[in-house]
């Protein structure tokens, strides 16, 4: 699936009025394509990824995907559109007690049904395929576990894995790493690439580690202050230009990588109990 | 420097103040709801109070009057478990559909006003449906369909239909939803979240919350008895009003087993859930 921005300006639902995270963001991406965005933090990379994704309507410009505005067409219409490009956060959105097996077979939900979905929840329907994305990042043997008797950086390979099994053609997946050591963090984005080439899926990754992007991937974005820096080859990107990109943030530059996102608090709050 | 220690605590006025002021907001009260403490301990009723209270030792444990309990606390587990079920009939559906969290246009932005209105309207069907108490139900129904137990059942599940309803979507609506909205934002319908991301997340709170229900029904179903809604409740109206103090207390004690073994039901289900 390609993508296609025009002038794009978003903001985060959450954030502040006046506070713009994309300001006037063009990029082209061509089906098939592998791309990083790197920036210092702040810069809009999870904002760029939710407008790619078609999870938030930015607040002017276009959006393309496939060709199709998403945000044109019916709620149906742009669940199916959804369904067709996987987007995975940066904290692994893995309910505690639910089974890895299933964790990883939900990312098949687009293409069942609803009956087929339930019927998986009593059988896994699909066993030998979650067993072989599960290898893909060696989890195989935590294939039956619970997800919250698995580390951190378990569980964000788990929620890599569970690309594997979309059925999308554009991956859109921000911080992959931000949980792994450095050989883990080598696998991971080794088995994410190739499994997006072999498939010709299009792949959108936000990155921290910038030597990673810059050895795995072909074309680098720069993304600073809600706009483009450079969008170049990975050959012609040069150290000035990062210096640039992370003038004031050189820390994040030289390999320290960004503070890991909290995990999602295992334990629910408590449940206020009424009766007479 | 020499300075002489405050007189009073400064604030003393404003205490007296409001003590005063909690005493005569709470005489009134006291008037209305006729409060005489001490007529309990009057001469006249001492004696009726002592007696009927005397009279539950030994409880009764006739063979015939313990089958009859068998019987009635099977009914009363029946009535409270199928008025629960159909409560979670009514509860179920309607809180897939109240809760805002399988919202799919609230995943970029603002609900859709058709969407939030519908939500809206739910909720307050559900306020109408436990407002109004299972008695008052209870009371219609046994004209509607006469004395016994399907009263009951009916009045437990209209109005615990609202309550699970409302408390359902609270629940599901307080915990973690990311699971949820990114299977959502990834394309997977409503109800497939909900069976993937929102159900997993919140599977033990949901369950001890029914079962904390259920005993609430088991209880509940007691009072529905005393209005002629089969039951326990029923028996224990009956020997009431004989002054049959054995009874009353056989019947009290097969209570406290229930709504203890309704706790540890709820404690074992957690822990399977946890």
């Amino acid at each position: 699936m390609d993508i296609d921005l025009q002038a794009v300006h978003a903001r985060h639902p959450a954030a502040a009025r006046g506070t713009t995270a994309l300001r006037g963001v063009s990029l082209n991406v061509r089906a098939g394509e592998r791309l990083a965005v790197i920036g210092p933090s702040g810069a809009g990379k999870t904002t760029l990824l939710q407008v790619a994704a078609a999870a938030l309507r930015p607040s002017s410009g276009q959006v393309r995907l496939a060709g199709i505005d998403p945000w044109s067409q019916g709620t149906r219409a742009l669940q199916r559109q959804r369904g067709r490009l996987f987007m995975a956060p940066q904290t692994p959105p893995l309910p505690p007690r639910q089974r890895v097996v299933t964790a990883v077979l939900a990312g098949r939900l687009p293409a069942w049904s609803l009956a087929t979905s339930l019927r998986s929840l009593f059988y896994p329907v699909d066993i030998a395929g979650a067993h072989a994305a599960l290898e893909r990042f060696d989890l195989a043997d935590k294939l039956f576990a619970r997800v919250d008797r698995l580390s951190g950086g378990e569980r964000q390979r788990v929620g890599l894995a569970r690309a594997l099994l979309a059925p999308a053609t554009l991956w859109l997946i921000d911080e992959p790493l931000s949980a792994l050591d450095p050989t883990r963090a080598e696998q991971a984005i080794a088995a994410l690439i190739g499994v997006a080439r072999e498939r010709g899926i299009t792949l959108l990754a936000t990155m921290h580690q910038v030597d990673t992007a810059l050895a795995q991937f072909d074309r680098i974005v720069g993304l600073r202050d809600g706009a483009v820096a450079f969008d170049l080859p990975t050959p012609q990107v040069s150290r000035d230009h990062l210096l640039r990109l992370y003038a004031q943030h050189e820390d994040e530059l030289d390999g320290a990588p960004g503070a890991p996102a909290s995990p999602p608090s295992a334990t629910p709050r408590p449940v206020a109990m009424h009766c007479r | 420097m020499n300075t002489t220690p405050p007189r009073r605590d400064p604030a003393w006025l404003g205490r007296a103040f409001w003590f005063g002021a909690a005493l005569a907001l709470l005489w009134p009260m006291l008037v209305a709801t006729e409060f005489r403490p001490w007529a309990l301990f009057d001469a006249d009723s001492r004696g009726p109070t002592l007696r009927f209270l005397g009279a539950f030792v030994p409880p009764a444990l006739g063979g015939e009057f313990l089958w009859l309990v068998a019987r009635e606390t099977w009914r009363t587990v029946a009535i409270a478990t199928a008025g629960i079920t159909l409560a979670l009939l009514i509860a179920i559906p309607a809180t897939l559909m109240a809760t805002r969290v399988l919202s799919v246009s609230a995943l970029s932005g603002r609900m859709a006003p058709v969407p939030a209105a519908l939500r809206q309207g739910l909720r307050w069907a559900l306020v109408l449906l436990r407002s109004v108490p299972e008695l008052v139900w209870a009371l219609v129904f046994v004209r509607v369909v006469g004395l016994g137990p399907t009263a009951g059942v009916l009045a437990i599940a209209l109005t615990y239909g609202g309550m699970l309803g409302k408390v359902y979507a609270d629940i599901l609506e307080s915990g973690e939803t990311q699971a949820t909205r990114n299977l959502l934002a990834n394309g997977a319908g409503r109800l497939q979240s909900f069976a993937y991301g929102l159900l997993p997340q919140n599977a033990a709170e949901l369950t001890s919350y029914t079962v904390y229900r259920w005993e609430c029904a088991i209880r509940s179903s007691v009072v529905l008895g005393f209005v002629g809604a089969g039951g326990l409740g029923q028996q224990l109206d009956n020997s009431t009003k004989m002054f049959a103090g054995g009874e009353v207390a056989t019947m009290l004690l097969v209570f406290v087993a229930l709504v203890a073994l309704a706790d540890r039901a709820s404690a074992w289900l957690r822990r399977a859930l946890a």
